[in-house]
């Protein structure tokens, strides 16, 4: 237990060894330590930065997805709506076009019953004359007699 | 074992508990003792200069083994440090801490050099009667050199965190007070503080490692009783060496935690 002068000279490795790990050893470690750190904290923050901007395009893109889906349907109703009135119209013009065919038609048939309303006529009313004829026997003079004929044939 | 020496229990632990003294003057004083200082440079180079390559190398990227390993040590002792003193840390106590740490440990693991190893090596090299003792911290010098050095900056810190006049102050006015009359008290108590720290600090450390050497040196002596002495010596030193680890590594943890305590408490005030 005898105290000398190694302790001086202990004393001053001590102080050196201190100094030398304050000034050469302390500082690099501590650098790299934290710019380790610092690195990964940004990488963590990039991450959740990452993360964040996902979850919101992600929702923006389900909120395009349910407007189109309202646009869509909005079309659909329209072009629904659109249908049923072409039909509609095509309806309206097909039953125009037939009534007018059916007009047409019609006056047509009464023309064509006229017509033959007059052939008949006027074959009776040369019937007529043949019948006449034959009962009198004999001649008529068809112009003395075109009076009375066409009477007979207008009352037909 | 019988030599013409007559070699006993006592002459065996004597000579390993020698120092190798070089007188360099006059008094018991001026002497170096050589073993204690080329083994404590020596590690403290070694170690630190170990732990400079790899801080030199150091990178913020994906360290390497060796630097993931000093990280560890590096984060170990910073933690310590932070939770203790809150003021700037990384300029002076926590390189501190780290020296102490390192060192003191290194120190204390040469303990677990086999004694008649060392002794057989040291022989073989310097002669039979050269004395080298291999744990320098079992040399109160270093335990008392490395307090001091503490104490010493402990009482600068706190002149430097509360100017002198602060320092004499709370010499005077604390712990019980600012009145004149127990100024006395106060100063009694801030001096028995004052003395008791660096002898608590270094004394524990002298002691462990002293009383772990002697120890050693106890369980070597069964191999002058035998075959069967020798195999239970080797047994109970295995025994020894295992339970050693843990008090080579808490006393140097203990000594850079009351280290880092006294820096830290230096600058506080009262």
């Amino acid at each position: 237990m005898d105290i000398n002068f190694t302790l001086v000279a202990q004393a001053i490795a001590f102080f050196v060894l201190i100094v030398f790990t304050m000034k050469f050893v302390w500082p690099p470690l501590l650098n790299a330590i934290e710019t380790r750190q610092k690195e990964i904290a940004d990488g963590l923050a990039a991450g959740e930065k990452g993360r964040a901007e996902l979850e919101q395009s992600s929702k923006r893109a389900s909120e395009a997805l349910a407007e189109a889906k309202v646009k869509a349907s909005e079309i659909l109703a329209l072009a629904e709506k659109r249908a049923t009135q072409i039909v509609e119209d095509a309806k309206g013009t097909a039953k125009a076009e037939g009534d007018r065919i059916i007009t047409g038609a019609k006056a047509e048939i009464e023309q064509e019953i006229n017509r033959a309303k007059e052939g008949l006529r006027q074959q009776v009313s040369t019937l007529a004359i043949a019948g006449a004829e034959k009962i009198l026997r004999k001649e008529i003079d068809a112009k003395a007699h075109a009076e009375i004929l066409t009477a007979i044939a207008n009352e037909l | 074992m019988a030599t013409e020496h007559a070699l006993t229990p006592s002459s065996y632990i004597e000579h390993h508990l020698s120092f190798n003294s070089q007188s360099i003057g006059n008094g018991s004083f001026w002497s170096l003792h050589v073993d204690t200082l080329v083994m404590s440079v020596a590690l403290g180079v070694i170690t630190l200069g170990l732990i400079w390559w790899i801080a030199r190398g150091a990178t913020a990227g994906v360290p390497t083994k060796r630097q993931a390993f000093m990280e560890l040590v590096f984060d170990f002792v910073d933690d310590q440090v932070k939770n203790i003193y809150h003021g700037d840390r990384h300029a002076f106590i926590a390189p501190a801490a780290l020296t102490v740490f390192v060192w003191v440990l290194m120190m204390n693991a040469m303990d677990f050099l086999p004694v008649d190893w060392v002794a057989a090596a040291v022989s073989a090299i310097g002669g039979e009667h050269t004395k080298w003792r291999v744990v320098p911290t079992s040399d109160i010098n270093t335990t008392f050199a490395l307090a001091l050095t503490v104490w010493f900056l402990m009482i600068f810190f706190a002149i430097k965190a509360k100017g002198l006049g602060g320092w004499i102050h709370e010499l005077f006015c604390s712990p019980f007070g600012t009145n004149p009359l127990i100024w006395p008290a106060n100063f009694l108590f801030n001096l028995i503080e004052y003395v008791s720290k660096p002898l608590s600090h270094s004394l524990r450390l002298f002691g462990n490692m002293y009383a772990g050497e002697v120890i050693f040196l106890l369980l070597g002596l069964w191999a002058a009783t035998g075959v069967t002495g020798t195999i239970a010596g080797a047994i109970l030193g295995a025994g020894w060496s295992i339970f050693h680890i843990l008090i080579v590594a808490l006393q140097a943890f203990i000594f850079m935690m009351l280290t880092v305590v006294y820096l830290a408490m230096a600058q506080e005030s009262h």
